[in-house]
């Protein structure tokens, strides 16, 4: 039998008020809490371990391992921050799992924070999703209402206080110690490392960032245990993850599947491509992230196999674009995206966005030269691995992986603008006549 | 309260807050130190507090903060002009963002934007003239599989067409409620958005929808199929159930795949994915090196 979906996250997201407690207890919440607490902390973080659950946010390391970095309490203070702060084009998991179930990571903060010995956590949440804010503040105040937040929690002497906190817009505080400069009161800018979060994060204390889904797996692994989360996904990739389908399918939306699912099964469950069109290109997960093509249908969505297969899994954001769309559009429009949110704080990434921008937007509007194709691969050697955080990194990943698979459409933009070579109307889901000539690149 | 010009002709920035006012916002600003071990922490909903007060980061906003957190004003400035949802000049009363990056902008982001902004007569981060709306292109917003996506206050409005954003940008206009398709019943206004963000709750958590329908998508094909999760441990699998193993029950032998960083199955030896992680694979590789060569 081909791979199935696996709803647990997922499972009771259309329940009637799924975002209240009442509902989520319902069906079966706060179980993992009760049981933690009655386990040893450090058993907690071997449990989590054990279940090989690796980051969600998109790197992918081991989440138990990463809570087994923190050094031994020396009596002061260690924090919990999960990074809510979803912003990589593409990705659209995190968002609706705290809309629709925040109990879920409410209850998973809860039991990390009680497994890596924090007393006061913190969800930094992107400031563009007012109702995900709204629910969240509602749901640490259902949670505390019922004995879960605060002190002496369920009469286990543990206590614990969450704070969750709005951003203000910026793309870079996703990285984690931009976030953790941002959820200080500074401009969200990359730390230079070491010292790494574990040991001196925020307020330059012992500091454990996890993603959003990451800390939701949690209490499904402490109720089930290791055993059950591994019966999921490969052997190294192994559990449960939200695949997230959008653009040119029929059915776009949340699949949550085992780790290791191909995007040829996905798409048979999101009912193909939108009017049997062919499949152009797509990202496994996120902007940044190589794209991939057709040929990698069948490359199974784990770390292992994405990694080999030249891209990265990323966040599962699975974008996907038909033979009506312009790889030279759609990249310079990322590209653009990058410039605009780089944080200006080290020169390959501020200066080799710029460049890069300005490069591409004359190949979409054809009027590229003989060399901009090399330009733009030795622009990009000068960012990969030179820039202070991975922003200019995943900057070149669509650039190089584009060049590499659709080269002859760059060629092309020496003489003709992509969209005479792809009219943008045929690739939009409603009929409309654009703007004769339009030109919105780089409008802001 | 004494009044000096702006930068902008014939715009003014009142200089201070009248003592009601800024006792008011005093009192406000003590409760959202109160949830920070550190003050300092404060200062991104203290300037989302300032534009609930005054629609956008004024002057005297910048002095408030400053003075409240014992920082300077260009440190508080620094801070306010680096994000983006900061406004550096008085917003309309609603922020009609549409996304126009590249998964919505090639869905049909690119013709709403074409279409309101023509209509409105205005560019980015530009408000019209009876102060309604402040036009933004944004980037993209987590609802890819609600494209195209436009945001109004920060509220979603899932799969836009130029019709249905004109018909929008109309309401709004002419002070009509609009509902978001997930979201509260209606979209509040720029300064009453501002506060919620700064932390105070307005109650209206439980209004709206948990989840539209790609959201749940995959939930209702699961249960149309009869796929589930494998049941945990000692609870009764359903009726419906098909496709899952027969739980082993604990092996705590089979359990002890612990990969090692810098090992061939660690994030460490991978290229960053994103931004938003890559650091950690870093940070502990470096710090499994760290370890190993003290033990």
């Amino acid at each position: 039998m081909a791979t199935t979906l696996a709803p647990v996250l997922t499972a009771h997201w259309d329940a009637d008020r799924s975002w209240t407690l009442q509902t989520y207890e319902d069906n079966g919440g706060y179980r993992g809490l009760r049981r933690a607490l009655n386990m040893q902390a450090p058993d907690v973080v071997t449990m989590v371990k054990d279940s090989g659950l690796r980051g969600r946010g998109g790197a992918g390391f081991p989440t138990g391992m990463k809570w087994g970095f923190l050094p031994a309490p020396d009596g002061g203070p260690r924090y919990l921050v999960v990074n809510a702060d979803e912003s990589e084009p593409g990705t659209c998991k995190d968002i609706p799992l705290m809309m629709a179930s925040p109990q879920h990571l409410i209850e998973g903060v809860i039991i990390t924070s009680y497994a890596i010995g924090c007393h006061h956590a913190f969800i930094y949440v992107r400031g563009e999703v007012l109702h995900v804010y709204r629910r969240l503040l509602r749901a640490v105040e259902e949670a505390r209402a019922a004995g879960y937040v605060g002190t002496d929690i369920l009469g286990s002497g543990y206590d614990l206080e969450i704070t969750v906190h709005a951003g203000a817009g910026a793309y870079i505080c996703g990285e984690e110690t931009a976030l953790l400069d941002s959820l200080e009161g500074l401009r969200g800018q990359p730390r230079l490392k070491p010292p790494f979060p574990a040991v001196a994060g925020l307020y330059a204390r012992p500091t454990v960032v996890n993603n959003v889904e990451s800390i939701a797996s949690v209490p499904g692994i402490v109720v089930g245990g290791a055993d059950w989360f591994k019966q999921m996904g490969t052997e190294r990739s192994t559990g449960h993850g939200l695949f997230s389908l959008s653009g040119h399918v029929t059915n776009p939306g949340q699949y949550e599947a085992p780790l290791g699912i191909t995007l040829r099964e996905l798409l048979e469950m999101a009912g193909g491509m939108r009017g049997g069109r062919a499949l152009k290109f797509w990202t496994p997960g996120g902007s940044s992230t190589p794209i991939f093509t057709a040929e990698h249908l069948d490359v199974p969505l784990d770390y292992e196999s994405v990694g080999a297969a030249g891209s990265m899994l990323g966040t599962r954001a699975l974008q996907i674009f038909d033979e009506t769309t312009s790889v030279v559009r759609a990249v310079t429009r990322w590209t653009e995206f990058y410039k605009h949110e780089s944080c200006g704080k080290c020169t390959p990434c501020r200066e080799g966005t710029f460049w890069l921008a300005q490069v591409l937007q004359r190949i979409e509007r054809g009027q590229g030269t003989s060399a901009d194709i090399d330009l733009l691969l030795d622009l990009c050697d000068n960012i990969l691995g030179r820039a202070f955080c991975a922003l200019g990194d995943g900057a070149t990943s669509p650039i190089t992986s584009a060049v590499q698979y659709f080269r002859e459409e760059f060629e092309a933009g020496c003489h003709t603008p992509a969209d005479v070579l792809f009219p943008p109307e045929r690739s939009a889901l409603f009929d409309y006549r654009p703007r004769s000539g339009a030109q919105l690149a780089g409008a802001h | 309260m004494s009044v000096e010009a702006g930068r902008t002709p014939g715009q003014t920035h009142r200089t201070a807050y009248d003592e009601d006012t800024h006792a008011r916002l005093a009192a406000d600003a003590a409760q959202i130190i109160a949830r920070y071990p550190q003050e300092r922490s404060a200062l991104l909903p203290m300037l989302h507090l300032v534009q609930a007060e005054d629609g956008y980061v004024s002057p005297r906003g910048i002095a408030f903060c400053a003075a409240t957190l014992g920082i300077s004003t260009a440190e508080v400035s620094a801070v306010a002009t680096f994000y983006t949802q900061y406004k550096r000049h008085p917003n309309g009363e609603y922020t009609v963002g549409v996304c126009t990056n590249t998964l919505c902008a090639i869905m049909g982001g690119d013709a709403i934007w074409e279409h309101l902004s023509d209509e409105l007569g205005i560019g980015h981060d530009e408000t019209t003239d009876d102060g309604a709306i402040t036009l933004e292109r944004i980037e993209c917003n987590a609802a890819c599989d609600y494209a195209p996506v436009v945001m109004v206050n920060w509220e979603f409005f899932d799969n836009q067409t130029p019709e249905s954003a004109d018909e929008l940008v109309g309401k709004l206009r002419a002070g009509e409620p609009v509902a978001p398709t997930r979201g509260a019943e209606s979209v509040c206004s720029f300064k009453q958005m501002s506060r919620v963000l700064a932390g105070f709750p307005d109650g209206r958590a439980d209004e709206g929808v948990g989840a539209g329908g790609p959201t749940v998508r995959g939930t209702v094909l699961a249960r149309e199929n009869g796929w589930e999760a494998p049941a945990f441990p000692g609870d009764e699998p359903s009726d419906a159930q098909q496709s899952t193993k027969p739980s082993s029950g604990p092996d705590a032998s089979a359990a002890t795949h612990t990969p090692k960083a810098g090992d061939e199955q660690s994030s460490a030896e991978r290229p960053a994915a994103t931004a938003a992680d890559s650091s950690a694979a870093q940070q502990e590789n470096k710090q499994a090196s760290d370890e190993a060569k003290e033990s």
